[in-house]
Order: structure tokens, then C-alpha cells, then sequence
């Protein structure tokens, strides 16, 4: 259904409940509330979640936040156990051994440790492998359920605790790895980044086409960590807002190959605007530090730059 | 009327698999199991089975795939060797502890390293307290007859426990012998219809499994885990029986062969217990006293039926094919002479690790190891419990 949140709200009640402990100010449950409320009422899902802050603030036994059935194993496989069920869901629905009327959807979460790095091969080996599914990566930039650490997804001179802004070395020296691009390159049916707050409409839209695409579709999510980044709670919803507005995280999708910038800021706000308020990027604003902050936004419009392009030439090679 | 064929161990393996007609299989290429897969990947193609193959990117998927499969409702299956096995570890444990009767053809080769791809037991014995039932075969015939028997142990209600058939890699995966095949329509009607009480695809009663278990409840899950271990000795024996009236063979825990009245005796699992028959037969023809306990069932742990059959045994050599680099001895050895000195049963046992690496062991090698203990026999002194078998020195 078009979005409206009022309605969307109202007729879908949460299949993700309260009670769970995650952080205030965590961008994560939004991303599995709103993700799952994508689901039609009438339609059952398997959710496999990778281990990291989403399963443990979650299911701890005898509670659980899930009100679909739900799969955790560890922490690099979400998707190769969702492909499982889903190659069981096939079987079972030949040999008539699941009622006709019975849809199920296979839904995988993972933050960027168990996505970007550890994971990565069996997300692969499942987007390759076509099944049909949904893997929703809740990016918060590090290893933010053991502490804090970094992770490819970690923005450069970010401050975390495995690359510590030191007296020499100004925190994370490398720059992100871009996954949505590796993934969009496994030429499957849909691929989109979006936000957890700020625009439910873009994250809801994108869920439902994500999980009603068949074939295997990715969301990559970026869901601010108030702990990791270090801003203040009720901030959560601007940190979204100036990810995009400055083009750090900008909101596109791909449609069989066809890329679509969502968003495009009419101002696209200077880096610093999303920097400044995160304690990880404090020492970049330290003076005789100009040069990272110059550094970063150059890699912003840089990456920019090359989406417009892909938008432009994935639409003329299409047309 | 049962089929005679002739068939490698692999294909003994994939043949039983086709008749298990599993709903999911989930395997990674690698040597020597590689050709249950192939096998395997060639009756989905034409048609003969009606399962789902998951050609996974690793082992570590495979099994991740495989206890996806089976938690969402499936009967499902892999096989695998060696590093397949090591790096699957960590959802081997995974696979036990939440209860999911998945069964693994396991074709034994050494774990690296170095890189060596030939047969020991060091991949099982890697996994031997991991919670999965672990039945050996010593031949292709028992390699096939074990996984029939497989589901119906695993699957049922008092065990709920994974299982693997370990087979000796090359020596009998890629060794042809005569086998006797049971008939499809008797292998489906043994096996019979997987219907679990609680799965993901149930729709109507949701479950969630896999939580956060911390200090309040992971004891008590674990003890059910090990609860279950012992249920499965149970329903090991009665699942054989019925295997026997269907096939005529017999199948338990162990194979005593010419124990009953001997005086020294092997103890060893998988192919080296064809060689060790030999081996006894032709002393028997001497008027030597020997015996073989060939140990089928190595998960759960038949303590106490090993400590009865070994009582009255002079001088016992436990064969490992797998060392544990503990300055001790070999896991199996450990395992019987606990489970001779819990069952107050004193008699003089020795260790041989052998056969590492694929190194081949003769029937003379093992006509050695009973001359060495006619010599404890007669003494009942053990130096050195902890020696090699056929090193180079």
C-alpha cells in the first residue's frame, strides 16, 4: 500500500515489540519495526538476524521481541541460514507439505560487522545463489555491541576502540567500503540504501518493494549508534537528516541494474554539519586538524559524483 | 528382494541419500567427499529426487544452510571432510544445541596441517563433543546401512540430536565393493515422514529459537542436549533391530569379533577393522587368542558395554587415528580407559596412534600390535602406554 504513516501505523500493528533493550536513541529497532510492518498483514515471515546488538537486545531467553518466526545462529551467517529455510520453503511447498495459501517471506538483519566484514561471503553466496529474500544491513559504522570497534563500514578518521584517535594516528586511517555498490554489482533485482528515522517513507517503500521483488534484495540501512558516534540521544533523527543532507549517505536504489538516486539535496550541506555533533569525529575540529575535515568532504563529493554518474549512465544504457 | 551392486563408498553414501530424498541438501566440494555432492547435484538434475540443493559458497554456509533447512521444517543433509568439517565448527555445536536431528555424511580425512588430503580421524575427532551422534563404518555396506538407519535415531522425539556416518576417506569412499541396497520403497516406509513438533514454516505457531542464553538457563539446556545423548543409546539399539528384521543385519554398538574368549584385543573404528579381522582370523589359526572390538557408536559412549566386553581380556590396544597432542593419548584410547577404570575393570591397555595422514596401515602393522600384547598378556606390564603405529624412524 502507498505510504502514510498514520494508516500504515494504524492498520499494521508492530510485529516487532516493545520490551527489547536496545539503547535509547538507537537507530536499529526503528529499521526492524518499520521493515517489517513492509510485510502484508496476511503474509508470515522467517526473520534470521546475524548475532551483534539486534539479537541480543532482543531475544534473550525466555523473551522475544519477534513476533514472526525468528532464526539466530552466529554471527557471519544470517544469510546462508534464511537461504536454508528458504530452499526448505521451496521443498516443502512442492511436496504440498505447506497449505497453498501459506506465503512466507525470508528476511535477514545483520549490522555492518556481521554484513560488511564477517558475513560478507555468505551474503554473497546467498545473493548470488538467487534466493529469494530480504537482507537488511543496519549500518552503524563499528562493532558497536562488542564495544566499539571498527569495521569496514567505520568512516574514515572515525574514533573507535580497535583505531583510537591517538597522538599518531588520527583514528581509522582507511576509507568506507562502499557494499551497496558490491552488491548492486551481484546484478540482483533490487538494491537500495535508505535511513532508519528521518524518512520512514523512504525506508518503508523500500522494505516493501525489497521484500516483494523476487529474487534476492538488499537494503543497506544507516542507523546512527548514539554510544559509538557519541551524540546525544534526542539527536538521532537530525544525525540521519545531515547523513543525507550533506551526501554522506545519500538515498538511492537499484533496480535491475538501474540505479535511482531518491533524494538530491538542493543544498548539500558542507561535511562538517554531520561531523560535528559525534564525539568519534572530535578530533578532527582540533585546530591544525582542518586537513582531515577537507579530506573527508572531498571523499563525499567524490563518491557523489560517481553515483550521479552511475545514475546517469545505468539510464542511458537502459534507455 | 534386496538390490547387489557394486559401488564406491561415495556413491554408497549418495545412493542413500537419494533414497532418504531429503528436502534440503547444503554441501561445499571437498576432497575425497567431494563425489556425495556431484552424485548427489546429478539426481536433482534428472529429477529423481525431489530436494533443493544449496550449492553454498563454503562449508561454513553449508552447515549455517543446512541448520536453516531443518529449523524452518526440512529434512536436511551434507556431507563433508576434513577442514569442510573444521570450518563448520562452529555451527556443528550450533546445529546440537538447538535441537535439530540434521544428518552429515562425514568422509574422514586429516585436518590441516599441513595440507594433506588422505584418511585419518582428526576431522571427527575435532567434533567429538559437539553434541552430534558419530556412527563409523567400516565398509560401504555400513557406510549406506548407517545412514538409513541415521533419521530415525535422530529424529526421534527422546533425541533430537544431529548425526553423522563417518567412512574412511579414499579406502572405502573410492574403494568399489559389493553392497546389498535395500529396496526405495522399504527405505521409505522405514524412514518414514519428518513431522517435527515445532518449526519456522509453521505459520500458525511462530516460534523463535537461537536466543541469548545466558547464566539463568544455559546449564539446564545443555544438560537436556546431554540428556539426549544418552536417550539416543536407547533408540539406537531399537532403530538396529529393525533394521536387522528388515535387512538381516545386525547392527549395535560395537562388533565383537572373536572377543568373547580372547586374550589380547584391538579396539578401532572404520576400515582398519577389515584389516584387524584378517589379522585375527590368521592368528585364530595359530591358537592365538585375539579379538576385535570394532566401536560403531562413538557418540553416545557406550562406557559401560565396552568396559563388559573388554572384562575378561588380558592385554588391550586401543587404535587411534587421530592424535591429541596431549602427551597422553589418543581421544578413543582416553574414552576406554575411562570407561575401564569407571566400571572397576583393571587390565593393561596400550595406545597406538597410526594411519595419519593416510599412511597405510598393513596387516603385519597389525600383527605387531598383538604381538605386543601377547608380551603385556603374559606380564601385565605397560611401559609406554602411548605409542605410534608404522612411524618412520
Amino acid at each position: 500500500m502507498p505510504y502514510n504513516l498514520k494508516q500504515v501505523v494504524a492498520e499494521k500493528p508492530s510485529r516487532f515489540t516493545a520490551g527489547h533493550r536496545m539503547c535509547a536513541g538507537c537507530g536499529a529497532p526503528p529499521v526492524a519495526r518499520m521493515v517489517l510492518r513492509a510485510l502484508k498483514p496476511e503474509d508470515h515471515a522467517i526473520i534470521s538476524v546475524a548475532t551483534g546488538c539486534m539479537e541480543v537486545s532482543t531475544f534473550i531467553y525466555p523473551y522475544t521481541s519477534w513476533t514472526d518466526s525468528f532464526i539466530h545462529t552466529a554471527f557471519e551467517c544470517a544469510a546462508a541460514n534464511v537461504s536454508g529455510a528458504e530452499a526448505a520453503y521451496k521443498a516443502l511447498k512442492r511436496k504440498g507439505k505447506i497449505p497453498e495459501d501459506q506465503t512466507t517471506k525470508f528476511i535477514a538483519f545483520g549490522g555492518d560487522g556481521g554484513t560488511y566484514d564477517i558475513g560478507l561471503q555468505s551474503l554473497s553466496g546467498a545473493m548470488e545463489r538467487g534466493h529469494d529474500m530480504v537482507y537488511v544491513c543496519y549500518d552503524n559504522g563499528a562493532y558497536m555491541n562488542t564495544g566499539v570497534q571498527r569495521s569496514s563500514a567505520t568512516p574514515k578518521f572515525a574514533d573507535t576502540t580497535t583505531s583510537p584517535a591517538g597522538k599518531i594516528i588520527p583514528g581509522k586511517m582507511q576509507a568506507r567500503k562502499d557494499l551497496t555498490n558490491i552488491i548492486a554489482n551481484h546484478h540482483i533485482p533490487y538494491v537500495a540504501q535508505t535511513i532508519a528515522v528521518n524518512n520512514f517513507k523512504d525506508l518503508y517503500e523500500k522494505s516493501e518493494k525489497a521484500i516483494y521483488t523476487e529474487g534476492p534484495a538488499f537494503l543497506n540501512v544507516l542507523a546512527p549508534c548514539p554510544r559509538g558516534w557519541g551524540y546525544n540521544t534526542e539527536d538521532l533523527m537530525k544525525i540521519n537528516k545531515l547523513a543525507v543532507e550533506t551526501c554522506y549517505w545519500p538515498l538511492y536504489e537499484v533496480i535491475d541494474g538501474k540505479y535511482t538516486i531518491n533524494y538530491k539535496p538542493k543544498n548539500k550541506l558542507p561535511i562538517e554539519e554531520f561531523l560535528k555533533p559525534q564525539k568519534r569525529f572530535k578530533h578532527m575540529f582540533k585546530p591544525g586538524n582542518e586537513w582531515m575535515i577537507e579530506e573527508f568532504q572531498k571523499e563525499v563529493d567524490k563518491r557523489w559524483e560517481e553515483l550521479l554518474n552511475l545514475e546517469e549512465i545505468t539510464n542511458k544504457v537502459q534507455e | 528382494m534386496s538390490i547387489r551392486e557394486r559401488l564406491s563408498g561415495n556413491e554408497a553414501a549418495a545412493i542413500a541419500m537419494k533414497q532418504i530424498n531429503p528436502d534440503v541438501v547444503a554441501a561445499f566440494p571437498i576432497t575425497p567427499s567431494t563425489e556425495i555432492p556431484q552424485y548427489f547435484s546429478s539426481f536433482v538434475s534428472n529429477g529423481d529426487v525431489d530436494t533443493e540443493f544449496v550449492a553454498v559458497e563454503s562449508e561454513h554456509s553449508a552447515m549455517a544452510a543446512t541448520i536453516g533447512a531443518e529449523a524452518a521444517g526440512g529434512r536436511a543433509m551434507t556431507a563433508t571432510s576434513a577442514n569442510g568439517l573444521s570450518l563448520m565448527w562452529e555451527m556443528v555445536y550450533i546445529a546440537s544445541s538447538l535441537r535439530l536431528p540434521i544428518v552429515m555424511s562425514l568422509v574422514n580425512r586429516a585436518v590441516s596441517g599441513p595440507l594433506n588430503i588422505h584418511n585419518d580421524h582428526s576431522d571427527a575427532m575435532g567434533v567429538r563433543d559437539a553434541g552430534w551422534i558419530m556412527l563409523f563404518s567400516e565398509n560401504n555396506q555400513e557406510a549406506y546401512d548407517n545412514l538409513i538407519m541415521a533419521h530415525r535415531i535422530a529424529e526421534n522425539k527422546d533425541v533430537k540430536l544431529p548425526l553423522m556416518v563417518c567412512q574412511d576417506g579414499f579406502i572405502t569412499s573410492h574403494s568399489i565393493e559389493n553392497i546389498e541396497l535395500i529396496e526405495d520403497d522399504k527405505v521409505k516406509k522405514f524412514i518414514g515422514e519428518y513431522k517435527p513438533d515445532e518449526y519456522l514454516l509453521n505459520k500458525d505457531n511462530p516460534i523463535a529459537i537461537g536466543p541469548l542464553d545466558l547464566q539463568s538457563y544455559l546449564f539446564e539446556h545443555k544438560a537436556q542436549q546431554a540428556e539426549a545423548m544418552k536417550n539416543a543409546k536407547k533408540i539406537i539399539l531399537e532403530v538396529a533391530n529393525e533394521f536387522e528384521k528388515m535387512t538381516g543385519r545386525k547392527y549395535s554398538f560395537f562388533e565383537e569379533y572373536k572377543l568373547e574368549d580372547s586374550e589380547i584385543a584391538i579396539v578401532c573404528m572404520n576400515s582398519t577393522a577389515g584389516t584387524t579381522k584378517f589379522v585375527v582370523d590368521s592368528l585364530r589359526e595359530k591358537g592365538i587368542k585375539a579379538g576385535l572390538l570394532k566401536l560403531r557408536v562413538f557418540r553416545p559412549f557406550p562406557a559401560e558395554e565396552i568396559a563388559k566386553a573388554l572384562e575378561n581380556v588380558k592385554a588391550v590396544a586401543v587404535l587411534d587415528k587421530a592424535d591429541s597432542l596431549n602427551a597422553a593419548g589418543g581421544a578413543l584410547f582416553e574414552d576406554v580407559t575411562s570407561a575401564m577404570y569407571v566400571n572397576k575393570k583393571q587390565v593393561p591397555m596400550i595406545n597406538y596412534i597410526y594411519g595419519i595422514g593416510g599412511r597405510d596401515t598393513k596387516a603385519d602393522d597389525i600383527k605387531k600390535v598383538y604381538e605386543d600384547l601377547q608380551k603385556i598378556a603374559k606380564t601385565g606390564n605397560v611401559e609406554d602406554p602411548y605409542r605410534y603405529l608404522g612411524l618412520r624412524r
